[in-house]
């Protein structure tokens, strides 16, 4: 099964042009059926289980169930996205718990400076500094093979 | 034919994938694009937030060199690839991109890359070159950075990229269609930058029920930079370098963290440590058995050989590794601390960059610091990025390519104006995610240049466009003509599924050209029964149907993974000897043969006679 959707929860994105699942998915696998307005996983063979679609869902609705073929039943891993950390629950097969939480990103989400804030040396099309260098670099200038 | 708008698109650069590399060219573009009125566009079969190898996020930054700080110079980088490759790299390409990798990878923590750092304020590593990150978010991150650079209307998403269009012997476009709309397209360009990843499920996976999806390399990148530049007629190169990552079995979670960062042993069933009691088996290798660290493919061989002596199952000992550590702290509880540390780490590994594996963990209860983990060798990838190197043959930079690698633009490939980067481009193995963005921003800057100093629009042939639009909607034509012929849409004898292509081609890439059933290994014979299978497959090519975008985009991944396959199996076949044993052997030349065959071989497929060409390059060591 990989990915599955709740259809408890899945509310269809609200019949909004596109669903937030079917957006994100790196393999184009979920669909919104449009007679039930709940979404589901076109080709659960093709997942990676990358939890993308997971952690897109405004309401929670998607899960992912181990692959069958050789993981046993009865555990979960779930994550909780938020703008600056992720938290993550596996429940065990046995019954157990545990929690992580990890930090995702140290600046505002929408706020990357393409150059840093670095300036580019030169004009120069032919020549080997690259955007932003040297001073990204941390050095003088670029550097080649020692003579 | 089925009813789909044409929809076209001019442009001076196309950057086709939207990758690590693509991101990288996209932020280099943007810059120079400005400067000299040049429009850039970017196309992507999936969303950028979240497309290629770096979707589901990753723990580690692998290429970091320390110039600043004098940690390493370009040389021991470039040492490092060239042993760990078995002494077949372009020194020039691996030392263009390492100068420029650190930039990079400061530019990542500026855009907000959570990169570890140590009290002193020092990046943390996991090995030499190797950086600890919390890299949930590296795709989105790096994402944001080539969007804000670009401008979202420069990019297109959702757009699966099929075959490229010429102008005689210069690159002049892209075609594909929408894999939401019906709609075709048309990108006619001054200069095309391919940077559509690498390739998977061209071998048959260890798992192949609900599983299938779970190969190390992920699923969507299906040989499309390697059809594209291979179908322009461009010189392909070390394309016998598949990748064969040794991984926690079924899940492939990293083993990166366990062995360098842990300190973690693997052990046969006997508890025997396949890299001390196999030790003299490097010495057939040499020099490069010689090397620390082992090149990749020897290590994998080590372990292979304990496996097919009946000594597997392989274990990463991580509650030994974990137990080790946390002894190493005298103080009860700070040794505690430790402990919750080191667990913490461990799934982290995970939960970045192999979710599953954690699903597995949990679903066999297992517990790292209590019990240990089987890890084993994966189905054969190509990813030139990472430990393997096919790709295209393309020019070195001026100042540090030797005439024989230089043809006027970095990172160009033998075609006028297609650019390579990050698994598109070959022989420069070991760039991992910051080195494929680098390499993007080189292939951009000098992509700009070109189109600045070649200024003029390639001509685009309409009937040939018109032709090649035919040709990629025709598996929805052919489904339509026939699926009345049986009360099975899959099953038909006018028309065959393309996950049953795939499966036909794993089936023969696995058995004789040398896939997992077959012990990595093949010789002359299987291999033109491989060609011979491959053939009959390309024929029936023409029979693939399917029943909306979202196959036919299916049918398309499945031609492209049928090519790689197939430049993979003539360069095996021309190449006599074994170099990378534990990628794979061939059993009728067993041994490395440095006199005749420590050189790159390269592949050229003629797209006016559908000839190849096989030939020998020279291996130019620059660095003593
Ligand atoms: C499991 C795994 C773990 C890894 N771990 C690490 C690590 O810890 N550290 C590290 O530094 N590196 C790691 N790497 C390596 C790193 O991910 C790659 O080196 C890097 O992503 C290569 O960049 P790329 O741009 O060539 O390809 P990708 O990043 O894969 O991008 C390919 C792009 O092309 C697009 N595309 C594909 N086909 C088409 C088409 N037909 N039309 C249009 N677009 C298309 C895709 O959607 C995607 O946007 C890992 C790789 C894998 C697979
Ligand atoms: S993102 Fe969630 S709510 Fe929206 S369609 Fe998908 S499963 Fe349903
Ligand atoms: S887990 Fe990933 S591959 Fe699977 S359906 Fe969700 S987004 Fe797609």
């Amino acid at each position: 099964m990989p990915s599955f959707v709740n259809p408890a929860k899945c509310d269809g994105c609200k019949a909004l042009d596109k669903t937030a699942c079917q957006y994100i998915c790196p393999n184009d696998l979920m669909v919104l059926n449009k007679e039930l307005m709940k979404a589901y996983n076109q080709e659960p063979e093709m997942c990676w289980e990358c939890y993308n679609c997971v952690k897109i869902c405004p309401t929670q609705a998607v899960e992912v169930r181990g692959y069958a073929d050789f993981v046993p039943m009865g555990a979960s891993v779930s994550p909780m996205r938020s703008t600056e950390d992720i938290m993550w629950t596996i429940k065990f097969r046995n019954g157990q718990i545990k929690r992580f939480k990890f930090p995702i990103r140290t600046t505002p989400e929408g706020s990357a400076v393409p150059d840093g804030g670095w300036k580019t040396a030169t004009e120069d099309l032919s020549s080997p500094v690259l955007f932003s260098e040297p001073e990204s670099l941390g050095l003088p200038g670029v550097i080649g093979f020692k003579k | 034919m089925a009813n789909f708008e044409t929809v076209e698109v001019t442009t001076d650069l196309l950057i086709l994938g939207g990758g690590m590399a693509a991101c990288g060219a996209a932020v280099e573009a943007a810059h120079w694009a400005k400067k000299h009125n040049v429009k850039v566009t970017l196309v992507d079969k999936a969303a950028m937030d979240r497309s290629g190898a770096v979707a589901m996020g990753l723990s580690a930054i692998n290429q970091y060199v320390g110039l600043k700080d004098g940690e390493n110079t370009l040389e021991d980088y470039v040492k490092y690839v060239r042993n760990d490759l078995m002494g077949i790299t372009r020194e020039d390409l691996v030392a263009s991109i390492a100068r420029h990798v650190d930039s990079t990878v400061h530019l990542f923590e500026k855009w907000g890359l959570p990169i570890w750092k140590d009290a002193a304020g020092k990046y943390v590593h996991e090995g030499r070159w190797q950086l600890m990150i919390n890299g949930e978010s590296y795709k989105v991150i790096v994402a944001e950075a080539a969007k804000n650079a670009l401008g979202i209307s420069n990019i297109i998403e959702r757009v699966f990229i099929v075959e490229p269009l010429m102008d005689g012997d210069r690159i002049a476009g892209a075609v594909g269609f929408s894999v939401r709309e019906n709609k075709f397209y048309v990108f006619k360009a001054k200069a095309v930058l391919v940077s559509m990843g690498g390739a998977v499920h061209v071998f048959k996976p260890r798992s192949v029920g609900e599983g299938l999806g779970r190969a190390w390399y992920p699923p969507w990148n299906s040989g499309s930079s390697a059809y594209f530049t291979i179908r322009a007629g461009a010189e392909m190169t070390c394309q016998e370098v598949r990748f064969i990552p040794v991984r926690f079995k079924d899940g492939y979670g990293p083993v990166g963290a366990w062995f360098l960062l842990f300190k973690s042993r693997a052990t046969n069933a006997m508890g025997g440590d396949y890299m001390v009691e196999r030790k003299p088996e490097l010495q057939n290798w040499l020099p490069y058995g010689n090397v620390k660290p082992v090149p990749a493919n020897l290590r994998n061989y080590l372990g292979m050989l304990d496996v097919m002596a009946g000594k597997g199952p392989i274990y990463m000992r991580t509650e030994e590794a974990i137990q080790k550590l946390s002894e190493a702290v005298q103080d009860p509880k700070e040794r505690k601390k430790k402990l919750k540390e080191l667990e913490s780490e461990a799934w982290e590994d995970f939960l970045d960059m192999t979710i599953s594996q954690a699903i597995l963990w949990a679903g066999t209860n297992v517990e790292p610091e209590v019990k240990p983990s089987e890890i084993a060798a994966s189905e054969p990838y190509f990813i030139g990025s990472h430990s393997g190197a096919s790709g295209a043959w393309v020019s070195g930079p001026k100042d540090l390519a030797p005439p024989e690698y230089f043809w006027g633009y970095a990172n160009m490939s033998t075609v006028k104006g297609m650019f390579c980067a990050g698994d598109a481009s070959g022989a420069s193995s070991h760039k991992f995610s910051s080195g494929s963005l680098t390499e993007g921003r080189i292939a951009a800057k000098e992509a700009i240049r070109y189109i600045v100093e070649n200024n003029t629009q390639p001509k685009v042939d309409m009937a040939a466009v018109n032709a090649l639009k035919a040709k990629i909607l025709k598996p929805l034509d052919l489904f339509q003509e026939f699926k009345s012929a049986s009360s099975d849409p899959d099953i038909n004898p006018n028309f065959m599924k393309p996950k049953m292509f795939m499966f036909r081609l794993q089936k023969a890439m696995d058995e004789y050209g040398a896939g997992v059933t077959s012990q990595f290994t093949t010789n002359k014979m299987a291999l033109e029964k491989a060609l011979e299978l491959l053939g009959m497959l390309r024929e029936d090519a023409e029979k693939l149907a399917a029943e909306d975008l979202h196959e036919l985009m299916r049918c398309w991944e499945n031609v492209q993974r049928l090519w790689q396959a197939e430049v993979h199996i003539r360069t095996i076949l021309f190449r006599q000897e074994t170099r990378w044993p534990g990628y794979y052997m061939r059993a009728d030349f067993p041994k490395m043969d440095e006199a005749n065959w420590r050189v790159f071989v390269n592949a050229t497929w003629n797209p006016k006679s559908g000839d190849w060409k096989m030939e020998k390059k020279p291996v130019i060591n620059i660095v003593k």
